[in-house]
C-alpha cells in the first residue's frame, strides 16, 4: 500500500512538470499575472494567423515593480493596437525573476519555445544585458523600454531602445546637482552588484568632478549589495562626511529603505538619483520620508508632446485609474516601435525586422520623437526633473543637453 | 571618528544583533531538541511579517494584532513540524533537513503566489517610529526597545528552560532523546512546544524588523534566516545564550565593519560566512557551546 502511494505520488510530480508546459505565458512556478489573456496561447508553435512578442521584465523579485510597471505599457499598447499587418498580435510573458541568471533562461524560453519575433524590455540594465547573447546569437530583435545602460546596446546589432542612456542621464543629475543645489561635495552610494547603479554613478562622478573641478569633491563612494536592508553604518558614514548632496542611483526598493533610515537617524542632506526611483513602491516604502526627493526620468505625462501621448495618458487612466508612470510610457512605446517596424519591413520575420528598427527615423511614441542611432539607441536629449511631493511624483524641470 | 558617531554606531549594532538574536533563538532551540537546522525558520520570520501587514490593513488595534500574528505564527511552525518533519522522524538527519529546505521553497513560493513578488510597506507604529535625539546621536524609540525586548524575552525563555517541568522536560529531550521518550516524557508535546516558542520568537522579531526596516517581500527571510543560522552556529548551537550571544556579535561585526571600512562595504554579507567558517575550523562547537559525544 505504502509502495503504491509512493509510486503514485512519483507519477504526480513527474506529470505535474508538464502542466507548465502548456501555457507558454509564465516563468517557472511562482507569481502569474492575472492580465495575460491576450498571451495565452495553447501549443509553443507560432501560427500563421499570430505574430507573438515576447515580454521579459521582472515581474517578482526585487525589481517586480518596475517591470509590472513596463508590462502595463506593453499591455496597454497591445489592447489598443491588437494587429499589424493583418495578423493578430499576442503577448507572451516570461518573468527574468529579477535575477541575471534567470534572465538567460526567460529569453531562451522566449525565442525558442514561443518562437517571438520581437522581444520588449527588460526593467534592469544587468537583466537586458544578460540576454544580450542570446539575443544576438538567434537574431531575435529586442527593444528595451527604461534600460539605460550603455552596454545593452553597444556592439550588440540586435539590442534597442527607446529611452535615453546613463552618460546623459549621470550629467544632467550632475548639473542639477551643481546648479540647482549649489552642491560642492557630493556622496555617491551605489549598488555594487547591479551594472546599472555602478555605471551611473560613475557617469555622474565624471560630470560632477568636471564641474566642480575637483576630483576630491565625490568625498567618498560607499557599496552596497542587492536585497539590503540595513544602511545604518552608511548612513552614519554620510553623517560624518557631510557632503552637499548624496547621489544614490539604486532599485527603489533599496534606495527607499536607505533614505528613510538616513531621514529617521537626522540628516537633512538632500538625497537625489536616477530613474529607477519612479515607481508607486518607493513612496509606499519611503513614506513621508521622501518627500521632497529629487530623481531625472524619461517622461512627464503632463505633457505629452504627441498625440498618441495624449492618448496614452488618457487609456491608461481609463483603465487603472491613476497616472502612469515614465516607464509605462516606455513600455508602451516599445511595443508601438516594434509594430511600426514589423508593418515597414512588410513580414513578421526578426531579421528583417531588426533591420527596419535600426532605421527608425521619427517615430512618434508617447515619450517623444525616437529616431533610432547607428547604437540602436533613441537620440533623446532631453530629460525630466521630478520632486516627491505629497506621494506623488511632481514634474519639476526639463533639462536639455545639446548635441 | 568622534565619540558621537561611534556611540551612533554601537547604538545600530546592538539593535541590528539583538533582531539577529531573536531569530538565532529559534534555530537553536530546534536544533537543540531535534538536531534539526530549521532552514525554513526565516521563512515563518517572512510569514510573520506578511501577517502583521494584513493584521493591520485589517484595522486591528497594534496590541491585538501582535498578539494574533505570535499565536497565528506559533501555529504555523507546529504545523510545519507536524506534516514536515513529524512523519521524518525516524528517518536520516539529511533527510528531514531536505525536507525543511524544501518547507523553505515552499513558503517562499506560496507567498509569491498570495501576495505577488512586489515589497509590500510594513506598517510602522508612530510610538516606536517617531526618531528622537539623545546627546548628539538621533535614533527611533525602537532602537532601544529592541534590544530590551530581547533582553527580557531571553530571560522569560531561561527561566521557562531551568525552572519549569517543560523545560526540564526540553532540557532531558535535548540530551538524550531515546531515553527521555523511554523515561514517559511527552515528546510530541515538547518538540510542538519548543516549535511554537522558537516560532513565536520569531514573529516578534518580525514585527520588531519590519518596523525597522519597513519592505516586506516574500524573499525578504533568506539572508536574515542564513545569517541567523550562522549566528546560532557562532555562539553554538543548541544553546539558548549561545544563539543571542552569536546574534548580537555578527550584528555588531556587520555594522562596525561597514563603519570603520567603508570601503569593504560591499563585502558585509561575505564577513558573515567567513565568520562561520572561522569558527567551524577553530572552535566547531561554537563560542558557549559543549562538546556532544557523537551516537552513531
Amino acid at each position: 500500500m505504502k509502495k503504491l502511494l509512493a509510486i503514485l505520488m512519483v507519477l504526480t510530480l513527474a506529470l505535474s512538470i508538464f502542466t507548465g508546459c502548456g501555457g507558454g505565458s509564465t516563468g517557472s512556478g511562482a507569481a502569474t499575472d492575472t492580465s495575460t489573456d491576450a498571451a495565452d496561447t495553447t501549443d509553443g508553435a507560432s501560427s500563421d494567423n499570430v505574430i507573438k512578442i515576447g515580454v521579459f521584465e521582472p515581474l517578482t523579485g526585487a525589481n517586480a515593480g518596475g517591470g509590472e510597471l513596463e508590462r502595463q505599457g506593453m499591455e496597454l499598447a497591445n489592447k489598443l493596437y491588437p494587429e499589424v499587418l493583418g495578423m493578430k498580435v499576442e503577448l507572451v510573458v516570461a518573468d527574468n525573476k529579477s535575477d541575471k541568471a534567470e534572465a538567460t533562461t526567460a529569453v531562451a524560453r522566449l525565442i525558442e519555445k514561443d518562437n517571438v519575433v520581437a522581444i520588449l524590455g527588460s526593467w534592469g540594465s544587468s537583466l537586458s544585458m544578460a540576454a544580450g547573447d542570446l539575443v544576438q546569437t538567434n537574431q531575435v530583435p529586442a527593444v528595451g523600454a527604461s534600460c539605460t545602460n550603455p552596454q545593452v546596446t553597444l556592439g550588440n546589432d540586435y539590442y534597442f531602445r527607446v529611452c535615453f542612456l546613463d552618460p546623459f542621464q549621470g550629467t544632467v543629475m550632475a548639473n542639477y546637482a551643481t546648479q540647482r543645489l549649489n552642491a560642492q561635495t557630493a556622496v555617491i552610494v551605489q549598488e555594487v552588484s547591479n551594472d546599472y547603479s555602478v555605471g551611473l554613478a560613475s557617469f555622474f562622478k565624471s560630470a560632477f568632478v568636471t564641474l566642480t573641478g575637483d576630483e576630491a569633491n565625490i568625498l567618498d563612494t560607499l557599496n552596497y549589495n542587492t536585497g539590503d536592508q540595513d544602511f545604518s553604518a552608511i548612513i552614519t558614514r554620510i553623517q560624518q562626511l557631510n557632503p552637499d548632496v548624496v547621489f544614490a542611483p539604486g532599485n527603489f526598493t533599496e534606495s527607499a529603505l536607505l533614505i528613510r533610515q538616513a531621514r529617521e537617524q537626522g540628516i537633512e542632506i538632500p538625497f537625489i538619483g536616477g530613474d529607477t526611483w519612479e515607481t508607486p513602491d518607493f513612496v509606499t516604502v519611503g513614506g513621508e520620508y521622501v518627500e521632497g526627493i529629487v530623481l531625472s526620468t524619461f517622461y512627464d505625462h503632463t505633457n505629452p508632446t504627441t498625440e498618441i501621448g495624449k492618448i496614452f495618458v488618457d487609456e491608461y487612466r481609463a483603465e487603472y485609474g491613476e497616472d502612469p508612470a515614465a516607464v509605462t510610457a516606455l513600455g508602451f512605446d516599445a511595443y508601438m516601435l516594434v509594430l511600426d517596424a514589423i508593418e515597414r519591413a512588410g513580414s513578421a520575420d526578426p531579421v528583417a525586422i531588426r533591420d527596419e528598427l535600426a532605421k527608425t527615423v521619427n517615430f512618434e511614441g508617447a515619450t517623444g520623437i525616437i529616431t533610432i542611432d547607428a547604437n540602436g539607441d533613441a537620440e533623446k536629449y532631453e530629460a525630466v526633473i521630478k520632486i516627491v511631493q505629497d506621494g506623488n511624483f511632481v514634474y519639476q524641470d526639463t533639462i536639455e543637453i545639446a548635441q | 571618528m568622534d565619540l558621537s558617531i561611534l556611540a551612533q554606531h554601537l547604538t545600530n549594532g546592538i539593535s541590528f544583533g539583538s533582531l539577529y538574536a531573536l531569530i538565532a533563538i529559534g534555530y537553536t532551540m530546534v536544533y537543540g531538541i531535534l538536531r534539526l537546522i530549521n532552514f525554513a525558520h526565516g521563512d515563518i520570520f517572512m510569514m510573520a511579517a506578511y501577517l502583521t501587514v494584513f493584521g493591520i490593513a485589517f484595522n486591528l488595534p497594534w496590541i491585538v494584532a501582535i498578539i494574533l500574528v505570535i499565536g497565528m505564527t506559533a501555529l504555523v511552525g507546529v504545523l510545519i513540524e507536524k506534516a514536515a518533519y513529524k512523519p521524518l522522524r525516524d528517518a536520516p538527519k539529511m533527510s528531514v533537513m531536505i525536507s525543511a529546505i524544501g518547507v523553505s521553497y515552499l513558503l517562499q513560493n506560496l507567498a509569491t503566489y498570495l501576495f505577488t513578488g512586489r515589497p509590500m510597506s510594513f506598517p510602522s507604529l508612530p510610538l516606536l517610529t517617531t526618531p528622537m535625539t539623545i546627546g548628539s546621536v538621533t535614533m527611533l524609540p525602537l532602537t532601544i526597545v529592541t534590544p530590551v525586548t530581547t533582553l527580557l524575552l531571553l530571560g522569560v525563555l531561561l527561566f521557562v528552560i531551568n525552572r519549569t517541568k517543560l523545560g526540564m522536560a526540553m532540557r532531558a529531550v535535548s540530551r538524550d532523546y531515546e531515553t527521555a521518550k523511554l523515561m514517559g516524557v511527552k515528546i510530541n508535546q515538547v518538540i510542538s512546544y519548543t516549535f511554537a516558542i522558537g516560532s513565536a520568537l520569531a514573529a516578534i522579531g518580525a514585527i520588531l524588523w519590519g518596523m525597522k526596516y519597513p519592505q516586506v517581500a516574500p524573499t525578504m527571510g533568506v539572508t536574515p534566516g542564513l545569517k541567523c543560522f550562522i549566528a546560532a552556529v557562532v555562539g553554538g548551537i543548541g544553546n539558548v545564550k549561545g544563539a543571542v550571544l552569536g546574534g548580537f556579535i555578527l550584528g555588531m561585526v556587520e555594522i562596525l565593519l561597514v563603519a570603520f571600512m567603508p570601503s569593504l562595504s560591499g563585502y558585509r554579507d561575505a564577513f558573515a560566512f567567513v565568520m562561520l567558517i572561522v569558527i567551524l575550523l577553530v572552535k566547531p562547537t561554537g563560542l558557549l557551546g559543549e562538546k556532544v559525544t557523537e551516537k552513531v
